[in-house]
């Protein structure tokens, strides 16, 4: 009877799962693939300020097309307020959000939709330049002349005077020329206006452009620079490092010159986040056009209807039950043991981020430094809860003198161990020290191992390109992993582990 | 691979059972959530077994709240030998056997010596729920040291063999004697290292033992054969697992019995997920045995039928124990 209820239910269960994913699939045309060359991209802008109660106004440079991207669609989000688009010259195309009375905390958005150009759009529909000459006091004045002097030298045309003047900015010696006029510790928005000063200052027109890079998922995208000089009747790319140079496709430029992206008046503390990700939804533009309003309303209503971060989030938190499903098989039908029941899952998430081998160092050097001071802490003879604490305060500690430590020696993944559940690997430490003292050395480590690999299988299947695309555009495959996880719940046939463990009964 | 499916269908044959299908088939169904606390409990299980006129190891003292543990040395001052142990302690962790004293210190039964701070944080320990399961606060116990039956003298290593009976909806289908080593620390939990040897149901004796995943035939410490010993008083020990089933409510248990030299049979604790490596001990599959159990169930009224049931049709098929 409960075998049959069970079976109903999982049953009804993976046919609504299957029956959405093959309507949205062969139905509405979802693509089944993570398709590789539709690069459509969304780009998402979020403002936050605080509004002093009285008229407000927001005003956001928006990107515009380039020679290689095109911005098919975008939209202002701004509840009550108004918004007006103006051209700046020599700067952009500048938005400006106003609003008759605001109070607390605002927040406005800018979407956008990008695609590749499919023509390269060649001629240059900026005026021709007028040179600014750069305000440089006397002693700057002397600096860019020895600057700018030595690179004419060298340089055959307006093209490699630019880049020579951007190569001895970027490898200043401090006390020099270059490392005076960039100032203590430039950042490389400020290298890149400095060069773009210089090189007008060498009577060739230049600019500085701010962008981003686009990228498949990215939460917190930060602004790149780089310059364009204007040679042979057009304004010629200059980029300011190698990653840049690589993928003129990614590269969204957004407004130029060194003004702030935003400013506002009526109110204060104006934050931006931008965000940006690859848009599967849009793969598949053409065929949702011709859908009838009601399955458009169904469209609107996924996942896809998110703003961009939440989108982020969400692509992780729906391939958690992949890995909890491989880790009940793991445990139930291998017999895997474990630290915790969800230990590994959350370990491999931690593992997204930080890569396999570095997580697995990182892991492993945590947890042993960790496994020591708590049984430095076991001859102090500490309570439970507060030994726990001082625990967690440790690992805190080793976490961060790692993080500092990889980031010295240049390992960019160093920081991100940040991200390793800290509780869990208290936990971890303090039920492997007990299982360490009552079953000896051997049972700790093999247990540990079980940890660490099961984390690792469940990191390779939840990292699967394929699975974040499948159980992010067809979420209600969900209910068929609940299906196949209820029916697990009924497995009762031996453990593979078993089958070692009790051969001798196998006569 | 082939091997892998030759195996599972023979331990199917011979009626292995499962972790996942003892889970599944016996303790989910048979065994009601609100009784674990009887068993989970070793303070309210003695309280039940006091209360059904089972005799158990004598209760000095509990301690619940950490205050009392600066009255700990006051509480043991009157007794040279006990036991510590966490009441709901699993798999034989956090006990200490208290079997001397060495001036101010206790000395354990592993041979160690522990002063009253010591005592204390074990207890502080227990108190936090370091060995319970799950983690939740814990009693400890303080109880009388058994001092067990010269019976099994020969094949022990330290510490207190005892006596487990898996009991199915009031039949015993399976017993074991569990038997510390120098590697299990004179813990009789067959997964640190103890071993359990099978038992005859029918007349009591040991048969061959399983030692982690072999099956030896002597001690591994002392050397001496673990087969052919008959456990004393074997009546009033299948007995008192028929009975059990009704003390608990618990349809699938292990109990857990000690011989003391003086008191008898005590019955130390119950288990409401006894282990699967007792099917070793005996090299038979608990799986037949519950199916034969279930079968003839209706027609066993009385705990006499039972335990006639279970010593007629348990009795060790193989060649007869050296």
């Amino acid at each position: 009877m409960k075998r049959l209820h069970l079976y109903l239910l999982a049953g009804i269960l993976a046919a609504i799962g299957l029956g959405g994913f093959s309507h949205k699939l062969f139905v509405l045309g979802f693509p089944f693939q993570p398709d590789e060359r539709t690069d459509v991209w969304r780009v998402e802008v979020q403002l936050k300020f605080e509004a002093a109660g009285g008229p407000a106004k927001v005003s956001l440079f928006v990107p515009r097309r380039t020679e290689d991207l095109v911005i098919v669609d975008q939209s202002f989000v701004s509840p009550g307020y108004g918004v007006v688009t103006e051209p700046k010259p020599g700067h952009g195309i500048r938005a400006a959000y106003s609003i008759r009375e605001a109070h607390g905390t605002q927040s406005l958005y800018y979407r956008a939709v990008i695609q590749p150009a499919r023509v390269r759009d060649e001629v240059s529909r900026d005026p021709a330049p007028a040179l600014e000459p750069p305000q440089f006091d006397d002693a700057q004045r002397v600096a860019a002349e020895g600057l700018v002097g030595a690179a004419r030298q060298r340089s055959s045309d307006a093209g490699t005077l630019a880049s020579l003047v951007v190569k001895s900015l970027k490898e200043a010696p401090p006390g020099g020329e270059a490392g005076f006029l960039l100032g203590p510790r430039p950042t490389s928005r400020r290298i890149a206006t400095v060069a773009a000063q210089l090189i007008q200052f060498a009577g060739v027109p230049a600019r500085m452009v701010n962008g981003i890079v686009l990228a498949p998922e990215r939460r917190d995208a930060q602004f790149a620079h780089w310059l364009q000089f204007y040679a042979d009747g057009r304004w010629q790319p200059l980029y300011m490092n190698e990653s840049d140079r690589m993928v003129p496709h990614q590269l969204l430029a957004w407004w130029r010159g060194s003004v702030p992206i935003a400013e506002v008046s009526g109110g204060s503390a104006l934050r931006h986040t931008i965000s940006t990700s690859r848009s599967y939804e849009l793969a598949t533009r053409t065929a949702l056009n011709q859908q009838r309003a009601l399955e458009k309303k169904l469209i609107e209503f996924s996942l896809f209807g998110l703003p961009l971060q939440s989108q982020a989030l969400f692509r992780t938190l729906m391939v958690i039950p992949v890995g909890i499903l491989l880790l009940v098989i793991l445990r139930n039908v291998v017999g895997f043991k474990t630290f915790g029941t969800f230990m590994p899952v959350l370990i491999a998430l931690a593992f997204r981020q930080t890569g396999l081998v570095w997580g697995i160092a990182f892991f492993s050097i945590v947890v042993g430094l960790g496994l020591g001071v708590r049984f430095y802490l076991e001859r102090l003879k500490l309570l439970l809860v507060p030994r726990l604490a001082s625990v967690v305060i440790v690992v805190i500690l080793i976490i961060a003198a790692l993080t500092v430590l990889s980031f010295k020696l240049g390992l960019e993944r160093g920081l991100s161990i940040g991200l390793f559940p800290i509780v869990i690997m208290t936990m971890t430490i303090e039920r492997m020290t007990l299982v360490w003292e009552e079953r000896g050395a051997g049972e700790a480590l093999q247990q540990a191992l079980g940890s660490v690999a099961v984390g690792v299988m469940c990191y390779l299947v939840m990292n699967l390109r394929i699975v974040e695309h499948l159980f992010f555009v067809f979420p209600e495959l969900l209910l068929t992993v609940l299906a196949v996880t209820l029916l697990f719940g009924r497995y009762s046939g031996y453990r593979l582990t078993e089958l070692y463990r009790f051969r001798v009964l196998a006569r | 691979m082939m091997n892998w499916f030759r195996t599972r269908a023979l331990l199917e044959r011979n009626g292995v059972l499962g972790i996942n299908r003892r889970n599944a088939e016996y303790i989910l169904p048979h065994n009601p959530r609100n009784c674990y606390p009887l068993v989970d409990d070793k303070a309210l299980t003695k309280q039940l077994a006091a209360k059904a006129g089972v005799a158990v190891p004598e209760l000095y003292g509990v301690i619940e709240i950490q205050q009392q543990v600066r009255g700990l040395p006051q509480m043991l001052m009157n007794y040279r030998d006990f036991v510590v142990k966490p009441a709901r302690g699993s798999q034989g962790d956090g006990i200490i056997v208290v079997t001397g004293r060495s001036r101010a210190l206790y000395r354990a039964a592993d041979g160690s010596l522990l002063d009253d701070h010591e005592m204390g944080f074990h207890v502080s320990n227990i108190l936090a729920g370091v060995y319970s399961l799950g983690g939740q606060a814990d009693k400890a116990l303080i109880e009388y040291r058994v001092n067990f039956d010269p019976v099994f003298e020969a094949i022990t290593y330290r510490g207190v063999p005892d006596v487990r009976i898996i009991v199915y909806r009031g039949v015993p289908v399976m017993a074991m004697v569990r038997l510390p080593t120098r590697l299990s620390g004179g813990k009789a939990n067959l997964h640190q290292g103890a071993i359990g040897t099978g038992v005859d149901m029918a007349t009591g004796k040991t048969l061959t033992a399983v030692w982690r995943t072999e099956i030896v035939s002597e001690h591994p410490d002392t050397g001496n054969p673990v087969s052919g010993v008959q456990i004393p008083h074997w009546d009033t020990l299948i007995e008192l697992a028929a009975r059990s089933y009704e003390m608990t409510g618990l349809g699938y248990q292990g109990i857990d019995i000690v011989l003391d030299r003086d008191k008898g049979p005590l019955i130390l604790e119950l288990n409401a997920r006894p282990g699967l490596a007792i099917q070793m001990a005996n090299q038979a599959g608990l799986g037949t045995r519950l199916k034969l159990a279930e079968r003839e169930l209706p027609a066993l009224r009385t705990v006499a039928d039972r335990v006639a049931f279970a010593r007629d049709r348990f009795a060790h098929a193989g060649p007869a124990a050296a």
